[in-house]
């Protein structure tokens, strides 16, 4: 099968989720992605590195297991940039690269000498794609972020809460993969801007933006009519803006065992309430009663689902045509969910150090450029002598050499 | 000129992929909505304007389509069929939503349509893929979160408290960033000599992989995370990160203190607030000032100075939060070197100043009703072929004449 970026080259200076997620996809289509590190710190600059978790058994800077999930495909080698052979090797890397990316803070690569500027003068039409928490201008753009923060400052922490509780937030980085996203489209906008321009460009991505669009709505009904979710009370696991009722993540038989359900229809809530078969659910017959009433609601129908099993009722309710799901456990959705074990998501890569492991595929299939991801995340400075000798052509004794003088 | 400048897309109206449309449609492609003749859904989903319901006066409908243009077809009308046809004939992209067969049934599959148009980048974004039954069951973006991932890992550390959704239709975006890329990186393939193709992005698969720890905490070690509030689920129970300020508003204090240079700039701004003589602990703090080399983290709770240190630096920090605000107590730790977040509402980020500075309010006349409406700017662009908002949403049937004229 053709692959859809064979033939772009990235210089790779992206790490942990929120970078090295962007790259991922572009290496999964082909293109050849080259991650640098540091040799002095073993590449620690990736707290993921050598991170947990670990295979059973293993342990080190070679067994990260989200540094293999975040890197597959890709080529790593090391440059000690401290030293001026190291910059001459990184200025002959990027004379025959489409594409530098980086997540570093603010002015680092600058501080290096190779800000956009110096880069365009090794090659004209290279495109520099930068992505930092809170961007290259404006009052915080010196400021220190990671996913959690990006998610706080943004008004995504905000807005996932229940009633009386303090904000519940995200349990993971959503911004960092939604910010490797952004930077992977970024990348793609700028190639395809160069294909049909010929002209290269630097975008400065960052990643409080991108996030700070994702509740368009709420942000409307701020500048039209005025109103805040500060002024609302929040209830996240509700329909946006009162739209449905019941909206809820309701109470199951067993330990921690919930279930997601949602009426969007008055049909579907007449469904359900046949279901159900109670006189309590005479008093929300119409949407109006059961918005004005939704905690008493939210009451009823939790007593009831309390009794079921979840998985039964997920089925009972899909079959009567009502919104429904499980809250499914990591283990029951990635081998148990055969939608998504059947769609191919959990592709097996051949990891050097680490042997085989399940990753992260991607949810989408090309019908002519479909994604291959097969190798595993590179240990640290695999392909250093490959790519030195075999694609910017040092002859081999010289490599040796530089790995002696602490240059690689 | 905008990069999708040229770039047309055919969009069949679906919540679950307005927002991949409009992405597009910023970004300049020339993204055409077609609706039935009753209009979109979502032209019925709240907010209102002046929370007067009607299908002009959806803000959610606004955000979504912005940039679009607005057709109205019948598709189970043999004439609006055939207008679709030809539309999609000299479309470059096809993004729908649709139940699993009925394309098929409308002559309307991939391989029909590429025979007209072998270029045409088709791409379906539906809740388990075009293949599975599953995509025909009726669903909300709260149910597909509950299924993908991200629900179990979201709540509190009580875990008699269900989990919880984040909000912000994130299981339907998340989708959409997927389907976007998809078309750029088939854009690329088709630009460089290749063709057109179809593609197949799950909203299901899509939030099962944007779970961070959760999916290959499992596939690696089959750990299992659990919810803790307002921080990163774990396999065991980590500190708390959030604080509530003296202004009532809460802050994720990231990171404590770890480097000297961060002790002493904490011990100084407790010093500037006046707080050394109520801290006791401010000796510690000083001893981490003062402390030379790296500190081994690994000696937390098991050096009595390090972990002295240690809870110090945390103590501090609740110290001061209780004084300050949660904005100054954003900017006071970030001047001092830690990565803290105030927790904002979304009107207050924007609100904020650096987002004004980064012009993350944009201006969309609305004509009819004669006002200038701000709206949430670029979530990038690129500075040779900068994102914009071309116009607002359409109105229902706005562009029938224009592109179907008299036909």
């Amino acid at each position: 099968m053709p692959q859809a970026l064979a033939g772009y080259r990235i210089c790779d200076f992206t790490g942990q989720l929120a970078g090295a997620g962007a790259t991922k996809w572009l290496a999964a289509f082909g293109a050849e992605v080259i991650r640098i590190e540091d040799p002095v710190r073993q590449g620690r600059w990736d707290i993921l590195r050598g991170a947990p978790p670990f295979k059973p058994g293993q342990r080190g800077i070679d067994h990260g297991g989200a540094f293999n999930n975040h890197n597959t495909e890709k080529l790593g080698i090391t440059l000690n940039l401290k030293t001026d052979k190291a910059k001459a090797i990184l200025r002959r890397l990027v004379a025959i690269s489409d594409v530098v990316a980086e997540n570093f803070a603010a002015g680092v690569l600058e501080r290096w000498g190779f800000g956009y500027d110096a880069l365009k003068t090794i090659r004209p039409d290279i495109i520099y794609v930068s992505n930092c928490g809170f961007g290259r201008a404006g009052p915080y753009s010196r400021f220190k972020t990671w996913g959690p923060i990006v998610q706080a400052v943004s008004g995504l922490t905000y807005t996932s809460a229940l009633p009386a509780q303090p904000p519940a937030g995200w349990g993971y980085s959503y911004m960092d993969h939604t910010g490797g996203y952004y930077m992977a489209m970024a990348i793609l906008a700028a190639l395809y801007h160069r294909e049909r321009t010929g002209e290269g460009q630097w975008v400065d991505l960052a990643c409080t933006d991108a996030a700070l669009t994702l509740n368009g709505p709420a942000l409307l009904d701020w500048t039209v009519n005025g109103r805040g979710q500060r002024d609302m009370p929040i209830n996240s696991n509700r329909s946006q803006f009162g739209a449905m009722a019941p909206h809820g993540i309701y109470g199951c038989a067993g330990d921690d065992a919930w279930i997601a359900i949602a009426c969007r229809t008055q049909t579907q809530w007449e469904m359900l309430a046949q279901l159900i078969d109670a006189p309590w659910t005479t008093a929300f017959r119409t949407l109006a009663q059961r918005l004005a009433n939704e905690d008493a609601l939210d009451g009823h129908l939790s007593t009831w689902t309390s009794a079921w099993d979840k998985y039964a009722l997920e089925a009972v309710l899909r079959e009567r045509g009502i919104p429904a799901s499980a809250v499914q456990k990591p283990a029951e959705r990635v081998d148990g969910d055969p939608a998504i074990r059947d769609f191919g998501l959990w592709p097996t890569v051949r990891h050097t150090a680490m042997g085989e492991v399940r990753v992260d595929g991607l949810p989408v299939h090309f019908s002519r450029t479909d994604w291959r991801i097969e190798r595993g995340g590179p240990c640290l400075s695999e392909h250093t002598d490959h790519v030195l000798t075999r694609l910017l052509g040092l002859p081999a004794d010289e490599v040796a050499a530089l790995h002696e003088e602490g240059v690689l | 000129m905008s990069v999708l400048a040229g770039v047309r897309v055919i969009e069949l109206a679906s919540e679950r992929v307005a927002f991949a449309g409009k992405l597009l449609a910023d970004m300049g492609a020339d993204v055409i909505l077609v609706e039935p003749p009753a209009g979109d859904a979502a032209r019925h989903y709240p907010p209102f304007v002046d929370d007067v319901p009607g299908p002009e006066r959806s803000l959610h409908f606004w955000h979504y389509n912005t940039s679009k243009r607005g057709v109205t077809l019948d598709l189970s009308d043999s004439a609006d069929q055939a207008r679709l046809r030809r539309l999609l004939a000299d479309a470059d992209v096809f993004l729908e939503s649709q139940p699993t067969t009925r394309l098929a049934a409308l002559g309307l599959d991939y391989t029909d349509l590429a025979s007209a148009n072998p270029g045409l980048v088709h791409v379906a974004v539906t809740p388990y893929g075009r293949q599975r039954p599953e995509s025909d069951l009726p669903e909300t973006d709260l149910t597909l979160m509950a299924a993908g991932g991200p629900v179990w890992s979201c709540g509190y550390d009580d875990h008699s408290l269900p989990p919880v959704r984040g909000w912000g239709f994130q299981a339907y975006h998340t989708a959409c960033h997927y389907a976007v890329m998809s078309v750029f990186t088939a854009l690329l393939y088709r630009q460089r000599g290749g063709g057109g193709q179809f593609i197949d992005v799950s909203v299901a698969a899509a939030c099962n992989v944007t779970t961070e720890g959760a999916s290959y905490g499992w596939l690696v070690a089959e750990a299992t995370l659990q919810r803790q509030t307002g921080r990163h689920a774990s396999v065991t129970p980590t500190g708390e990160t959030q604080m509530r300020c003296a202004d009532g508003r809460w802050v994720n204090t990231g990171v404590p203190p770890r480097f000297p240079e961060e002790f002493a700039r904490l011990l100084a701004w407790i010093r500037k607030l006046d707080l050394e003589a109520s801290f006791p602990e401010a000796v510690f703090l000083e001893m981490g000032a003062d402390w030379e080399g790296p500190f081994d983290l690994s000696l937390i709770g098991s050096d009595d100075t390090v972990t002295a240190i240690f809870g110090a630096g945390r103590e501090g920090l609740k110290l001061v939060a209780q004084r300050v605000s949660a904005q100054e107590f954003f900017e006071g730790c970030q001047h001092a070197g830690l990565a803290v977040g105030v927790i904002n509402s979304p009107e207050e980020a924007l609100e904020d100043p650096h987002f004004r500075a980064r012009g993350m309010q944009v201006p969309v006349h609305h004509e009819a009703l004669d006002r200038t409406i701000m709206y949430p700017g670029a979530p990038f662009s690129l500075p040779l072929a900068p994102w914009r908002i071309a116009r607002r949403a359409p109105y229902l049937g706005e562009h029938n004449a224009e592109l179907f004229g008299d036909d």
